[in-house]
């Protein structure tokens, strides 16, 4: 009820500010209280590490028709996928569309190791993905749109500026005109990817982006499209972007 | 997986207060949620963990079903002598992880 109403403030609130400049852009980490701040950054109390030590433990197994593991072809990702995951989503030209970190990899399993992919969300994919997303922690989000990403960075784009939901309310007026405020007694923040997959206290585990994106889709009661669509896609893309020059924290906790 | 993380320091001088953290991957499913179709999910908990110094009980909690999945348990004891911690994890479902650390003592 209190959800709803505070909703219905949000999108009756005639200030719009657009986008953030670049200068006052803030990590939702920013936001959070001290106590889960410290969770994160100890990687003894981060739960984040569970699944980043389970991914490197499938980093190094073989799999597949082809018998060859991730470290077969990639050698140590602690050398080889440093500052990968701060360029995803990319291009990728044989698809001729941009692919998240997880079809990445999943890519990987079924064209190189021939074994089938993970299912999205699934524990094994998320540990890989956190496993080699870790490798980039610290490092800036390096996204640039170029002609050949550009129509899909702008459907991104339009998703987030896009009033939609039972709701009628676009991304935009959470994360850029109102961030900061309370949401239910939590800080709204401006969205910007910069710790995925995330362990959610919420979640009491590990989720995806495009889960989190999930979230909000069904938090102003819009049908959220299906894991791995190239609408989330290119949210994902148009969402990097804006964050672009942002340390990546992976794995990141949130509440 | 049942992946355990201990984390304490490697050495320490005697008498000295060291803090020792530990987590474990577990989903500690209370036993009282209902899956859409309405049946009880079970409950699968951990249930107790014991830390061994040298073959003696230094710490040891009972976990119950309102603590938060993957538990993380900190606590602190004196730096007595070199040697071995030992942690225990037991729990539903013959759920049971070992995990041991070495400690110098200077």
């Amino acid at each position: 009820m209190i959800f709803r109403f505070l909703l219905v403030l949000l999108a009756l609130s005639t200030t719009t500010r657009a986008e953030i400049p670049l200068a006052e852009r803030r990590s939702g980490y920013e936001l959070m209280g001290r106590e889960t701040r410290a969770m994160q950054d100890d990687d003894a109390t981060n739960p984040g590490m569970l699944w980043v030590l389970d991914g490197e433990t499938l980093w190094n197994r073989r799999d597949g028709a082809s018998g060859v593991a991730c470290a077969g072809c990639h050698g140590d990702a602690r050398i080889s996928m440093k500052g990968v995951a701060a360029r995803y989503p990319a291009f990728d030209s044989s698809r001729g569309k941009p692919i998240n970190l997880e079809q990445r990899i999943n890519a990987c399993r079924s064209e190189r190791q021939k074994a089938a992919p993970l299912a999205y969300e699934s524990r094994d994919l998320l540990a890989i993905t956190a496993y080699v997303a870790r490798q980039s922690r610290g490092r800036p989000i390096d996204i640039t749109i170029d002609p050949r990403t550009k129509p899909f960075f702008d459907e991104g784009r339009n998703t987030f500026y896009r009033r939609q939901g039972q709701l009628n309310l676009a991304c935009t007026q959470c994360h850029d005109d109102n961030w900061g405020k309370k949401l239910v007694g939590n800080a709204i923040p401006q969205a910007h990817p910069t710790g995925y997959p995330i362990y959610r206290l919420e979640w009491q585990g590990l989720g995806s982006l495009q889960r989190r994106l999930r979230n909000c889709f069904i938090g102003v009661r819009a049908e959220p499209y299906p894991y791995g669509a190239q609408e989330f896609v290119n949210l994902e893309l148009y969402l990097m972007w804006r964050a672009r020059g942002m340390a990546l924290e992976t794995p990141a906790v949130r509440p | 997986m049942a992946r355990v993380v201990v984390n304490l320091p490697a050495t320490a001088k005697r008498g000295e207060i060291i803090e020792i953290k530990t987590l474990a991957a577990h989903p500690m499913e209370t036993g009282f949620r209902h899956t859409q179709l309405g049946e009880l999910v079970p409950r699968d908990i951990i249930t107790r963990f014991v830390c061994i110094y040298n073959g003696v009980e230094i710490f040891s909690a009972e976990l119950y079903p309102a603590i938060a999945a993957n538990p993380l348990i900190t606590f602190s004891t004196v730096a007595a002598e070199s040697g071995m911690l030992e942690f225990r994890w037991t729990g539903d479902n013959g759920y049971a992880v070992t995990q041991s650390a070495p400690i110098t003592v200077v």
